[in-house]
C-alpha cells in the first residue's frame, strides 16, 4: 500500500497538473478564434440590460442560459418565443404580470429600459450553446406540422 | 475541551443554528409559493426568499466551519488560539454582515447572481472579516507545537475557500464570461476546497471517535482529497456545456464528472472501515451517527444524483431544471450540512460539560431529518423528471408543465415538515446542553 508520503505526493502532484490544465483550457476558450457569443454585438444597450438584469436579481425567479431560479420561465430563446412587443409589455406592466396565475414582481420599467432589456435578450438569444437552444427554445419542425 | 480558547467555537455554533432556522423559513415560503400559495409575493417574492435561503446556507455554513476551526485548531496544535478577542470581533462582525446582506435582498439590494448575490461593498467586508478569521487561525497554527495532516487539510481548504471568493468579483460585460467566472467559486467551492474542509472535520472526528491510529486516517485523508481536486478542478467543465462556450469542455466535463463520485465513495469507504476498525467504545454515539451519516448521505447525494445529470448528453435536457434542485438539496444537506452537525454533536459535550451522548431525542432528530430530506430529494426529483419530460421533451410551455408538476410540491411540504421537526429537536438538544464552562475543561 501507499505511505503517507506517497499519498501526499499524489496529492499534491494531481492538483498541481489539473490545476494547470484548468487554466490552459480557460484561456483557449476566451481566446478570440472561439468564441460563440458574437462578442463585438455587446453594445451599450446590452450591457446597460445586463445591469438591470443583475441588479433586479431576474435569475432568483429565472433561468438563463439554464442558470437561476426554476419558478418561472426560461428566458434564453424569449426573444424567438414571444417576441419584443410582449416582453416589452411584462416589463413596463405596473402590476404584477400573472397570465397564468403566478406573479412576477411589477418593475414598471420605462420604455428605454425596457429596450434595453430587449437588447440584452436578443444578445443572448444568438449566442451558440452546443445544442441546448433548440432544447429550450422553439421547435419549429413540431409546431409546422401540427399547425 | 483541553483549551479554554475553544469555547469560542461554541458561539459561531449557536450563529449557525439561528440563520439555518431562519434558512428553513425561507426554504417554505418558496414551497408553498411553487404549490400556488404565494400570498407573502408583495414582500417576500419569491427572488428575496430563494436569495436568502441561499445567503443564510452558505453563512451558516461557514460559521460551523469557522466553529469548528477554531475547536480543531487549539487541540491540533495543542496551544490556545492566539487572540479570542478577536475571534469575537470576527464572530460578530460576520453576522452583521449576514444579516445586512439579508436585510438588502428584502429592499432589491443585491448583485443579482446567484449564490453571490451579496452586494459588492459588503463583499469587501465579507473579505476583511475572513483575513481576520484566518489570521488568527493561521497564527495559531504557526505558534502551536504540532502541525498535523487534519489541521492542513482543514486550513488550507479555509484559505483556498477565502482566495476563491475572489473571481466572484471580477466584472465582465459579457453574461457568458460572468457566468464562466460565477462557477469558479460555485463549484470550485463545493466539489472542490470545501470538500478539504469537510475532509479536515471528518478525519479529527473519526480520529477521536474511533480511535484508530492518526496515521493511517491522515493517509487515507491524503488519497481523498487527492481524488477530490484530481477530479473535481476539470470536472467544473460540467457548468460549461451549455453557456456559450466551447465543446471542447463536453468532453473534458464529462470524462472528469465521471470520476468525481470517486472523491466521495473514497469518504464514505473510508468513514465506514476506520468504524469497523476502531474500538467502537467512545460514549458519543450521536456525533458518530452524523459522522458516518455525512460520509455516506454525501456519496448519494454528491456522488450519485451529481453524476445522473452530470453527462452532457443528460445534462442537455436537465440543465436548469428542478432536478438540479433535487442534486442540491441532497448534496448540500449530507456534504456539508450533516458535517457541521457532526462537529457540533461532538464538540458540544466537551464544551459544557454535559454528556447528553445518546439520547432519544438525539437519535431521532438525526432519522427524522434524514428521513424528510430524503423524501424531500424524491419529491424534487419526480417533480424535475417531469418537468424535463414535458417541457424538454413534449415541447409544453413552462408555465402550462408548471401546474402539472404542483402537487409534487404538497409532497415537498410534508417530507420538509418531518425534516424540520428533526431539526428542532437538535436545536432542542443544543439548547439543553447550555453554556459553554471552564470546568469542562479535561487535563490531559
Ligand atoms: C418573483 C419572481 C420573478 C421575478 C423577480 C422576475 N420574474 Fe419575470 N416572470 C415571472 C413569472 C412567474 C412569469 C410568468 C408569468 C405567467 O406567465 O403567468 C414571468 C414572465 C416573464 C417574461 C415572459 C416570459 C414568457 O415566456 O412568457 C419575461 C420576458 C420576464 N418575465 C422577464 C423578467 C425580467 C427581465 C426580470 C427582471 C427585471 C424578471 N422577469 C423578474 C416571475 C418573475
Ligand atoms: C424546510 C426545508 C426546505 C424547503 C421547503 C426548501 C425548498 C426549496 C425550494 C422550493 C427551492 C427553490 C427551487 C427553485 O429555484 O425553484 C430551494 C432551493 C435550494 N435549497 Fe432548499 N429547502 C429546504 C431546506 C434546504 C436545506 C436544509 C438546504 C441545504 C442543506 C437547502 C438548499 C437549497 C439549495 C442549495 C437550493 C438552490 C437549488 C438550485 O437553485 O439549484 N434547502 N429550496
Ligand atoms: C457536496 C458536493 C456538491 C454540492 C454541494 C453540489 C451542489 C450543487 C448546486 C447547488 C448546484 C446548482 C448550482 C447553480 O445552479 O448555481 C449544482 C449543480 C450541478 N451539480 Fe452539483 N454539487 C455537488 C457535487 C456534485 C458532483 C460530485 C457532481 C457530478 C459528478 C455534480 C454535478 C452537478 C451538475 C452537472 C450541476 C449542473 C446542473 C444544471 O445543469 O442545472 N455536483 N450542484
Ligand atoms: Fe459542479
Amino acid at each position: 500500500m501507499l505511505s503517507k508520503k506517497q499519498a501526499r505526493t499524489f496529492f499534491l502532484g494531481g492538483t498541481l497538473v489539473t490545476f494547470l490544465a484548468f487554466i490552459a483550457l480557460t484561456i483557449y476558450s476566451f481566446s478570440g478564434s472561439q468564441d460563440q457569443t458574437n462578442h463585438e454585438n455587446i453594445t451599450e444597450a446590452v450591457i446597460r440590460g445586463k445591469h438591470l438584469w443583475e441588479t433586479n436579481n431576474c435569475m432568483g425567479c429565472h433561468t438563463l442560459l439554464g442558470e437561476g431560479g426554476y419558478y418561472a420561465p426560461e428566458l434564453t430563446k424569449v426573444i424567438d418565443r414571444q417576441g419584443e412587443g410582449y416582453i416589452k409589455a411584462v416589463l413596463m406592466s405596473p402590476v404584477p404580470w400573472a397570465p397564468n396565475g403566478r406573479k412576477m414582481v411589477a418593475y414598471g420599467f420605462s420604455k428605454e429600459e425596457a429596450q434595453d432589456m430587449v437588447d440584452f435578450f436578443k444578445w443572448i438569444g444568438e449566442i451558440d450553446l452546443n445544442g441546448f437552444g433548440e432544447v429550450v427554445g422553439v421547435d419549429r419542425t413540431r409546431s409546422s406540422l401540427s399547425e | 475541551m483541553k483549551y479554554k480558547s475553544q469555547k469560542v467555537a461554541y458561539w459561531f455554533f449557536a450563529l449557525s443554528m439561528a440563520l439555518f432556522a431562519l434558512q428553513l423559513v425561507y426554504g417554505f415560503i418558496m414551497g408553498f409559493a411553487h404549490a400556488g400559495f404565494d400570498g407573502l409575493h408583495s414582500i417576500i417574492p419569491f427572488n428575496t426568499a430563494k436569495a436568502v435561503h441561499l445567503n443564510l446556507l452558505v453563512v451558516w455554513l461557514l460559521s460551523g466551519f469557522m466553529g469548528a476551526a477554531y475547536y480543531i485548531i487549539p487541540e491540533e496544535s495543542q496551544t490556545e488560539l492566539t487572540s479570542v478577542k478577536l475571534a469575537y470581533v470576527q464572530l460578530i462582525s460576520l453576522a452583521l454582515v449576514g444579516v445586512a446582506a439579508i436585510i438588502g435582498f428584502h429592499f432589491n439590494i443585491w448583485e443579482g447572481r446567484k449564490f453571490l448575490e451579496i452586494p459588492r461593498g459588503l463583499d469587501y467586508l465579507v473579505v476583511a472579516n475572513v483575513l481576520l478569521f484566518l489570521g488568527i487561525i493561521l497564527t495559531t497554527l504557526y505558534k502551536g507545537k504540532r502541525r498535523t495532516t487534519t489541521s492542513l487539510v482543514l486550513v488550507m481548504g479555509l484559505f483556498f475557500a477565502a482566495l476563491l471568493y475572489l473571481p466572484g468579483m471580477l466584472p465582465f460585460d459579457s453574461q457568458v464570461t460572468d457566468s464562466f467566472f460565477r462557477w469558479w467559486v460555485v463549484h470550485l467551492w463545493v466539489e472542490g476546497v470545501w470538500e478539504l474542509i469537510m475532509g479536515g472535520i471528518l478525519s479529527f472526528l473519526l480520529i477521536k471517535l474511533t480511535g484508530v491510529d492518526r496515521e493511517v486516517i491522515e493517509k487515507w485523508l491524503y488519497i481523498i482529497v487527492g481524488l477530490t481536486f484530481l477530479s473535481g478542478v476539470l470536472g467544473t467543465g460540467h457548468h460549461y456545456y451549455y453557456i456559450g462556450v466551447n465543446k471542447i469542455w463536453l468532453v473534458v466535463g464529462g470524462i472528469f464528472s465521471a470520476l468525481e463520485p470517486l472523491a466521495f465513495l473514497a469518504m464514505a469507504l473510508f468513514a465506514v472501515n476506520m468504524y469497523r476498525k476502531g474500538e467502537k467504545k467512545h460514549p458519543n454515539k450521536i456525533a458518530l451517527y452524523w459522522t458516518l451519516g455525512a460520509a455516506i448521505v454525501s456519496f448519494v447525494g454528491a456522488g450519485l444524483l451529481g453524476f445522473a445529470h452530470a453527462l452532457p448528453q443528460t445534462n442537455l435536457y436537465t440543465h436548469g431544471t428542478l432536478v438540479t434542485a433535487m442534486h442540491a438539496h441532497l448534496a448540500f444537506w449530507g456534504a456539508y450540512a450533516m458535517i457541521v452537525m457532526a462537529i457540533i454533536s461532538y464538540a458540544l459535550p466537551n464544551m459544557t460539560g454535559r454528556k447528553f451522548n445518546d439520547t432519544n431525542i438525539g437519535r431521532m432528530a438525526f432519522w427524522f431529518s434524514n428521513i424528510g430530506m430524503i423524501g424531500m430529494t424524491v419529491a424534487f426529483g419526480v417533480a424535475g423528471v417531469a418537468q424535463v419530460y414535458l417541457e424538454r421533451v413534449m415541447k409544453m410551455p413552462f408555465m402550462e408543465v408548471q401546474k402539472e408538476v404542483e402537487v409534487h410540491f404538497i409532497v415537498l411540504i410534508l417530507c420538509a415538515t418531518l425534516f424540520v421537526s428533526g431539526i428542532v429537536m437538535y436545536m432542542i438538544e443544543f439548547f439543553r446542553h447550555g453554556r459553554p464552562t471552564d470546568e469542562a475543561l479535561v487535563k490531559n
